[in-house]
């Protein structure tokens, strides 16, 4: 049934018809109304049976599902930012140990200069923490890919990472089919563990490993990664027969068909390139979108199908790594080495920047007419930045840059655009 | 705790016998039908006194709960010896995760029990010191601070011996570690710094906090049996002297933790809601050099001229525990009235 609801709640039913079993909670903006609205769920006893815990850190949170998984429990959580960086090392540990925890990322920007709205640098430090990492597009499909999460991370004994961009997903009210609980009891069968702590049959769990099997252990995680690229399009077949709509899958491709153009990216920034999309057809040009669900494991295979037919791809991505470009750009160069395409790698909306359809279609100008290096900076203000520069040339002790900016802005409140 | 009147001890010892006691007072280990829980075979060094504490404690927690147990061990000497791939010495339902993270997941484990109904499986969660005074510890405050039914056994040896002896939270003053080098002008670990863990834990008010060494196993299988009885978070703090880091024989590692209580060093006593219910007394009062000089951790208190300052710096700290904990105020004398009223 439809309903006009924020994100966060419908991520939050839906979490909840998943039936978790020991769902711990850390506050972080912008992840805090999904936990909130679970905790009610828990303490009005709407959902039973189900630990709700309060837990003193993010590195408790993750700590705390990975005890539970281990002991034979559907577990979840959530995080954001910097909570996903003081959970990490439980965060690779999950994964190291198979364990199929659920977690939901609502994506926002790491600090410092501490930012608390919307981009994906937190999830690319998480890129290789072995999880698998999908990316919502839309709410209505953050709470779907939260039932085939679950699904996915228990058939194959790995954990899922849901990321939905913050604020921008998590705190827009728009209309959402929240999965009926009869749907996900069908689609979601009982968690039934491959390893689990049980004291009539007692196993040790996560034992030493050195060099004699230490490449081998690792090789079969990457082994069930590679399984999740087979198992993913299947699950979302079967997800869109038993939903009646299509979520999840590998990638998505839009009006690609004869493009020569391709953008690429993740994330609810695809309805914006969309727009940009369908405003430039409307004008001839032969542009499309190949949006990216699966980012871990990276879905090579179809990435180089969806741009079969592009001479030039533009990568728009919000994050980028700090002395080398964009992440996503780098995996899409990869994907496609042996393909004769331009790449341009858009790194865009960092800290909550908004990226409109006006600086999206003039990055298909300037790609047009190759006025676009291989790295751009979307909206980048050069005058501050030079301005900043030009004062760190003048004195040593020039002061924190953030601050700098900031005062030559002459700014005290947040502007998104 | 199940406190005898009468005590029996062996001849030119400070053990209590169990040949001497009724098979009903004997300890869990000595029971044929005992657990086992971490089995011969691993890889601790000679004189351990974690492998023995953690050996003891478990089957008596196994004992507690007719085998319903699932322990979580943070990393450290332990985890480590215990279970090279493929190898495990563990009898028992066994989780590692992290070094600093055994708490919560104690608690998750803990958690899943619950949720499933299977409230006759325990959960017990135990590191080293470091892996609680210092990197574990906002973990363990935290599962206190919610009382999760976890109990929480910390075998202090007083440093991070599993990395090469280097300075804990737990690390006492004087003592020299490879962080804290015998060296300078003032030598070995530094005064007014280490954690208080029991005293922290009872100020979570739990329902349980007791201390013990592996000198007295009686006691220590004992103050587990009633950490079982009860739910909760509960916490247990053993002294477990390491020869490799503190420089003792390994056969005298009973007497290192003996010394450390019979010093007043080391207070041995239980607390209920955050409150001192029980000690153990010392059986004779033992100055703290007696202790320190066998171990070569404290070797630059006695070379040469010697540190007679720092000794009695350390004298303080054991004197100060006599009296906060009323180590030698009679209590044991009250036992021997008993027995002979």
């Amino acid at each position: 049934m439809l309903q006009q609801i924020e994100g966060s709640r419908a991520v939050a039913e839906t979490v909840a018809r998943c039936r978790p079993e020991v769902v711990c909670a850390y506050p972080i903006s912008p992840q805090t109304h999904i936990i909130e609205a679970i905790g009610a769920m828990v303490k009005a006893g709407e959902l039973t049976p189900c630990e709700f815990i309060n837990v003193e850190s993010e590195f408790a949170a993750m700590s705390v599902s990975i005890g539970a998984s281990a002991a034979g429990a559907r577990a979840y959580t959530a995080t954001a930012s910097q909570g996903l960086l003081f959970m990490m090392e439980a965060v690779y540990n999950a994964a190291g140990l198979g364990l199929p925890i659920v977690m939901t990322l609502a994506n926002r920007a790491i600090g410092a200069p501490i930012n608390i709205w919307n981009d994906h640098s937190d999830a690319m430090a998480a890129r290789d923490a072995g999880w698998i990492q999908l990316f919502a597009e839309t709410n209505q499909e953050a709470a779907d890919l939260h039932v085939l999460a679950f699904r996915l991370a228990e058939e194959l004994s790995v954990p899922v990472m849901v990321c939905m961009d913050g604020f921008i997903l998590t705190h827009a009210v728009e209309g959402i089919d929240v999965p009926e609980q009869g749907d996900v009891d069908a689609f979601l069968p009982r968690y039934e563990p491959r390893q689990v702590l049980d004291p009539a049959h007692p196993i040790s769990i996560g034992a030493m490993v050195g060099p004699e099997a230490f490449t081998e252990v690792r090789y079969l995680s990457h082994l069930r990664q590679l399984d999740a690229l087979e198992l993913i399009p299947a699950l979302a077949a079967k997800f869109a027969l038993a939903f009646g709509r299509p979520s999840g899958g590998l990638v998505h491709s839009y009006r690609t068909d004869d493009a020569t153009t391709v953008v690429v990216a993740m994330g609810s920034v695809l309805g914006t390139i969309k727009d940009a999309v369908d405003q430039r057809r409307a004008l001839g040009d032969r542009v499309g979108v190949v949006g990216i669900t699966t980012f871990r494991p990276f879905p090579f295979e179809e990435v180089r199908r969806a741009l079969s037919g592009a001479h030039r791809v533009v990568v728009i991505e919000k994050a980028f790594s700090v002395g080398y470009g964009g992440v996503l750009a780098a995996d899409v160069a990869s994907a496609t080495h042996d393909m004769s395409l331009t790449l341009h790698s858009v790194v865009a909306g960092l800290g909550g920047r908004a990226i409109t359809q006006h600086s999206i279609e003039s990055i298909l100008d300037d790609a047009a007419a190759a006025r676009l290096p291989s790295v751009t900076f979307l909206d980048l203000d050069r005058d501050i930045v030079n301005s900043e520069r030009a004062r760190i040339g003048e004195r040593r002790r020039s002061g924190p840059s953030a601050e700098n900016v900031l005062s030559d802005l002459g700014s005290v409140a947040s502007r998104i655009g | 705790m199940t406190r005898r009147s009468v005590r029996f001890y062996q001849v030119g010892s400070f053990a209590v016998g169990n040949r001497l006691l009724e098979d009903a007072d004997r300890t869990i280990q000595s029971d044929p039908n005992r657990s086992d829980s971490l089995d011969s075979g691993h890889r601790a060094c000679q004189g351990c006194g974690e492998a023995l504490g953690a050996r003891y404690a478990l089957d008596a927690a196994m004992r507690a709960t007719n085998g319903r147990l699932i322990a979580v061990n943070a990393t450290g000497c332990l985890e480590v010896f215990s279970t090279p791939y493929p190898e495990t010495s563990w009898r028992i339902a066994w989780l590692h995760s992290l070094f600093g993270n055994a708490p919560a997941v104690a608690t998750g484990v803990a958690a899943a029990m619950k949720v499933k109904g299977m409230n006759d499986v325990r959960v017990v969660a135990q590191a080293g010191d470091g892996g609680t005074v210092d990197i574990g510890f906002g973990c363990l405050s935290g599962t206190f601070e919610r009382n999760d039914d976890v109990l929480f056994i910390c075998y202090d040896n007083e440093a991070y011996m599993n990395t090469g002896v280097q300075r804990s939270g737990a690390t006492p003053p004087g003592a020299r570690t490879a962080t804290t080098e015998a060296v300078g002008p003032n030598p070995g670990n530094v005064f007014g710094q280490g954690k208080d863990m029991p005293r922290l834990a009872m100020a979570h008010g739990i329902p349980y906090v007791a201390t013990a060494t592996v000198a007295d196993l009686h006691d220590l299988e004992n103050k587990v049996s009633r950490a079982m009885e009860l739910r909760g978070a509960r916490y247990l703090h053993v002294l477990v002297p390491c020869p490799l880091g503190w420089g003792s024989a390994s056969c005298d590692t009973i007497k290192v933790a003996r010394l450390a209580k019979e010093t007043g060093l080391f207070p041995v006593f239980e607390a209920v809601n955050g409150v001192v219910t029980s000690v153990s007394t010392i059986r004779h009062r033992t100055k703290v050099e007696s202790y320190l000089s066998i171990q070569s951790r404290y070797r630059h208190l006695f070379t040469g001229p010697g540190r007679p300052d720092i000794v009695a710096h350390i004298q303080a700290i054991a004197d100060r525990n006599i009296e906060r904990y009323g180590l030698v105020d009679g209590a044991r004398d009250q036992d021997l009235r008993e027995a002979l009223t």
